[in-house]
């Protein structure tokens, strides 16, 4: 039986893991994931769960530790946020080409610098190509049902998954939540009984050896199919926690898309926001819509586009710059995604958002009459912009 | 024309020609000892000579070796070296307290 709750998005985080109750965790405390150990730990003093629980003195180590337990077959989850996620950077790519389906939660912050602790997705954007599934979540509700489902994604498509929710605005803004029960997750979740594994004494093997240059291609296109048969794998698992919940989760959540004109895409909490300003402008009959991406890898390139084949502008939303004189992460993929529909949408980019800076309904509805804009002038003048910077060429107060 | 193709199991079978569908998930080799297959010695610069007259078979050179290239005998002696895969490192020649092996310029 469902129970209503409030939690914190960490609480929550913590809380799906101690009713997963894995074999091992790799813990390692940094802004604004903290909590998730501290709330884990707390189980542990309690004997609500009987993880080994790993303290190690970094985020690299965190991320060996759980490596070697995963090889070794053991269910392992971890979280992070911001410098710690950078500071596994190359064990990432360890853990994914070792196939190895370990569960990390992580808090997006922004990356130094100049110094910050605030929401970003800097952090996760950068890994972006390492090899794991991504899965971003809006509200607490989802960072819980996330955590749940990303267990049975990568154990049978055997790939890292990180879980990514915004850093204090989810992470540490309370709402209500519906859990499931201990058992249901459990069941859900099931044993995780790994084909190989290093513990296993009748069948000594080796993991992670040398790939030079007459195999490593093979390997990495190998890879690459994994990230792609994830796709159906993250669907039936939508279906069966569906099932279960009630509740509804694909590659990406349409909101008033079925007659919009004009449409946003954004992933995490600032859809919230972004579906306000849907909601007003609904209510002065502009055929506005908005797509929060919850799955950033593997790309959902096909289904984005045929959400889009009606739409005549586009905006783009990254918490994210990535410096590239071309806009942000998910302007370049989804425009990508975009080229090959025979009536192409205009297809802009908005950066917003750095280090926990707020964007407002306000804002949200000041793109969507940008947007109406080039729709009327077929004109979409500077496609690489920003919203909610201070710029001297503009009055601002 | 594709060609059949089944995931390789056996570390025999993983040869240049294998494809990207044939390799092994996460490139995981399924049996210990694989190294036997390949000789990996042949990148040597340096390497090892026996000087068996000065050897008193105290078998210290054998646990120094880093890459199990000192075989030893089931009575307890030890054999040649292994140069499909002793790398001329020249450590047994250090640790050797009667001079029993000499590090001579392979070729
Ligand atoms: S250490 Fe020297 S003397 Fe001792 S077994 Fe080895 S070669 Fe012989
Ligand atoms: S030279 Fe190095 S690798 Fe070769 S046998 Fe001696 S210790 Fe072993």
């Amino acid at each position: 039986m469902a129970k209503q709750d409030r939690m914190s998005g960490n609480e929550a985080v913590a809380y799906a893991m101690k009713q997963i109750n894995p074999d091992v965790m790799g813990a390692f405390p940094i802004t604004p994931s903290t909590e998730i150990p501290q709330y884990y730990s707390e189980y542990i003093a309690d004997g609500e769960v009987d993880t080994e629980f790993i303290t190690v003195e970094s985020e690299h180590s965190a991320m060996a530790s759980v490596i070697g337990s995963s090889a070794a077959g053991a269910r392992s989850v971890t979280a992070t946020s911001s410098c710690g996620l950078a500071y596994m950077w190359e064990l990432l790519y360890v853990a994914a080409s070792m196939r190895l389906p370990i569960t990390m939660a992580v808090v997006n912050r922004a990356l130094t610098g100049p110094i910050n602790i605030n929401n970003d997705h800097s952090d996760s954007m950068g890994a972006r190509d390492s090899g794991w599934i991504q899965i971003y979540a809006e509200t607490n509700q989802e960072v819980y049902d996330n955590f749940i489902q990303a267990i049975p994604i990568s154990e049978r498509m055997r790939l890292p998954i990180m879980v990514c929710q915004d850093g204090f605005i989810t992470s540490h803004g309370v709402s209500n939540i519906e859990l499931l029960d201990d058992e249901e997750v459990r069941d859900f979740v099931g044993e995780y009984e790994p084909e190989h594994f290093l513990l296993n004494s009748e069948e000594p093997y080796a993991v992670g050896p040398y790939g030079i240059s007459a195999y490593y291609m093979e390997a990495k296109r190998a890879q690459a199919q994994s990230m792609k048969d994830s796709m159906a794998v993250i669907m039936d698992v939508a279906n069966e926690f569906k099932e279960l919940t009630g509740r509804d989760y694909g590659f990406f959540e349409e909101y008033m898309m079925g007659d919009a004109e004009v449409a946003l895409v954004v992933i995490g909490s600032s859809a919230g926001t972004g579906k306000e300003a849907v909601d007003r402008l609904r209510g002065e009959g502009k055929k506005v819509g908005l797509i929060k991406l919850r799955v950033f890898r593997p790309f959902p390139r096909k289904p984005l586009a045929y959400a889009m084949c009606k739409v005549k502008a586009v905006a783009v939303m990254d918490k994210a710059e990535s410096f590239s004189n071309s806009g942000g992460p998910l302007f370049n993929e989804a425009r990508s995604s975009l080229y090959d529909l025979p009536n192409k949408p205009f297809v802009i980019n908005y950066i917003y958002g750095l280090g926990g800076r707020d964007i407002t309904v306000e804002d949200f509805y000041e793109i969507y009459q940008d947007l109406f804009v080039i729709y009327r002038t077929d004109d979409p003048e500077d496609v690489y912009r920003y919203i909610g910077v201070r710029d001297s060429r503009y009055r601002y107060e | 024309m594709a060609r059949e193709f089944k995931q390789i199991t056996k570390a025999s079978e993983i040869t240049e020609n294998i494809s990207w569908q044939e390799i092994t998930t996460g490139t995981e080799i399924y049996e210990p000892a694989t190294s036997l297959l390949v000789q990996t010695g042949d990148w040597r610069v340096n390497k090892p000579v026996m000087v068996w007259d000065k050897c008193k078979q105290c078998l210290l050179c054998y646990p120094y070796c880093p890459d199990s290239s000192i075989p030893v005998s089931k009575d307890g002696k030890r054999l040649d070296f292994d140069y499909d895969h002793c790398k001329g490192c020249g450590i047994c020649a250090e640790v050797c307290p009667f001079d029993a092996i000499e590090m001579k310029k392979e070729g």
